[in-house]
């Protein structure tokens, strides 16, 4: 690790004057503390906000607001998300480890960074990592890589469970500024694909202070999260699935899909949803949900798989939640 | 950098350079060489130790950011004559090989108890809401941060259902 002054911030307007001025915010440290170590990343200065006052999680607007250092494990059993939003809880069960999930904040899972291994490899060219040397994953080992959305520059997927699970609940960021201004951003809004930057992943300006997340009203229906990996436990997903599904009868009513894994950010396709709502929960249906996500797939050799088992993924929770079974 | 750890129920003075990890703190400058270093990424679960409660790996933390904090390493669970009951059903029931993952794997049990005392659920619960056996599968599941490298998990979910006082022989 190279060396760095480190700072506790003592509020807010603190910990954003700090990172304006260059510092790199630490939360649970469980991803920036590795890439540091690494020399991946090399801050000057950490800013620790671990004692600032965003550990709680409270009820606004019918919905909850969820402070930027909840953690994890503390998200993920609280009683309000396990009943009316399983799909969070079950998203962040299935991340990381016991130890980690302690640790783990909910603005750091979110700004967590990708597990590419040329990304982790400084011998390695890498555009993400440093800005116009080239990506090793184009002619390079594959597996954990996107299908959709990424481009001739970076095609690393966004590694987080929770945030997949937070996209289909139409989650909001809320972020600090410098100045003292509070803005809201829609998670829809937040990630920004590699296109020629890939070194620029989300819509954060130096300065910038994640408070808290804000989940709308508890939706209507069904929520799973389902993962694939390469083993059962502790493994990052190869695609995953968060879904949410209202019925009315035999006809799907709502619903909102999002993916981890394939992508460079948790992935929602508004045509695909198109597709399932209002329709039948059939057979039929499922596979032309399945046929709008995948049609822009762009896999390499080593991700291949990803095509037909994001598929098999997506049908088995549709079957899961409508309460079919029509694979 | 000066930072005030209490390990074990004791107050610990530490200066060292901001770079120190909690585990290297321990290790390297307080003497406490019972928690060990695996991965040093926070993949192994090797140095796991309890912070306020909670079990984390003390790898992927820095010592100036627990300043203050109450720290338990396995030294603090029992030692040789009043050992804590996770460490006497591990000798019992032969929970180790090398034994180098044996105080990531203790410490991370006893807290993992108190998370199922809790009610807090895993992924492999059928239900996010209830209570939860320690089944295999369960046992498994929450210990999956700690990594055994002569692979005597076996053994480890015996003795951790044996302290938990859900061994059914
Ligand atoms: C072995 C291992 C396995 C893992 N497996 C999984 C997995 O299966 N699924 C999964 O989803 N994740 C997994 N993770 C990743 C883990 O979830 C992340 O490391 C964690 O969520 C990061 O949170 P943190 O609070 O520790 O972030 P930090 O490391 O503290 O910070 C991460 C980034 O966020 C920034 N940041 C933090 N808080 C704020 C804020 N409030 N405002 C602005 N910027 C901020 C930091 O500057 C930094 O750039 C794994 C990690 C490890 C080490
Ligand atoms: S895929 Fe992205 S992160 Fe991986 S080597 Fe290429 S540019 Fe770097
Ligand atoms: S040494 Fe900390 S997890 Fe391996
Ligand atoms: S006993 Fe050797 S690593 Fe677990």
């Amino acid at each position: 690790m190279k060396p760095f002054d480190y700072i506790r911030a003592e509020d807010t307007g603190h910990a954003t004057s700090a990172a304006g001025q260059g510092a790199t915010i630490i939360a649970g440290g469980t991803n920036l503390l590795d890439l540091m170590k690494l020399e991946v990343l090399q801050p000057d200065a950490l800013i620790d906000i671990n004692r600032l006052d965003l550990k709680q999680i409270t009820e606004a607007d019918g919905g909850l607001r969820i402070g930027a250092l909840v953690t994890n494990s503390d998200l993920a059993a609280d009683m309000r998300v396990r009943t009316d939003y399983p799909v969070l809880s079950e998203a962040l069960l299935a991340g990381a480890s016991g130890q980690l999930r302690n640790k783990a904040t909910t603005a750091g899972n979110l700004l967590q960074r990708t597990r590419c291994y040329y990304f982790y490899d400084t011998a390695m060219p890498c555009n993400k990592r440093e800005p116009g040397t080239g990506c090793q994953a184009m002619e390079g080992a594959t597996r954990l890589h996107a299908i959709l959305g990424g481009s001739d520059q970076c095609i690393a997927t966004h590694p987080s469970d929770m945030a997949v699970a937070m996209r289909a609940l139409a989650a909001v960021v809320e972020i600090e500024a410098a100045n003292g201004e509070t803005r809201h951003v829609p998670l829809s809004d937040f990630y920004l694909l590699p296109g020629d930057t890939p070194h620029i992943e989300n819509v954060l300006r130096k300065g910038d202070l994640i408070t808290a997340v804000i989940l709308p009203a508890a939706p209507k229906g069904a929520q799973t999260y389902r993962k694939v990996r390469d083993r059962a436990s502790y493994a990052f997903a190869m695609v995953s699935v968060a879904a949410r599904i209202e019925m009315d009868g035999d006809t799907v009513k709502d619903a909102a899909l999002a993916f981890g894994g394939i992508a460079p950010q948790p992935w929602r396709d508004a045509d695909a949803e198109n597709a399932l709502i209002g329709k039948p929960a059939t057979k039929e249906t499922f596979n032309a949900v399945a046929d709008i996500l995948l049609k822009n797939a762009d896999p390499k050799k080593d991700n291949a798989f990803k095509v037909p088992l994001a598929r098999r993924t997506l049908i088995a929770t549709l079957n899961e939640l409508c309460g079919k079974d029509v694979a | 950098m000066k930072t005030s750890l209490k390990i074990n129920g004791e107050v610990h003075d530490l200066d060292a350079d901001s770079r120190t990890t909690l585990l290297d703190a321990l290790r390297n400058h307080l003497d406490l060489t019972g928690t060990k270093k695996g991965c040093d990424h926070g993949q192994c679960g090797a140095c796991t130790v309890i912070v306020n409660g909670r079990r984390i790996n003390s790898c992927l933390s820095l010592a100036c950011m627990h300043d203050g904090d109450e720290i338990t390493t396995i030294e603090g669970l029992g030692q040789p004559g009043n050992l804590s009951d996770l460490q006497a059903a591990f000798v019992k029931h032969d929970g180790y090989q090398c034994g180098y993952c044996t105080p990531g794997q203790i410490c991370s049990a006893t807290a993992m108890l108190q998370e199922v005392k809790d009610g807090w659920p895993s992924h492999v619960s059928d239900s996010l809401t209830g209570t939860y056996d320690l089944t295999e599968a369960e046992i498994s599941e929450r210990m999956s941060g700690n990594l055994c490298r002569c692979a005597a998990y076996p053994n480890i979910v015996d003795a951790i259902r044996d302290a938990a006082g859900k061994v059914q022989s």
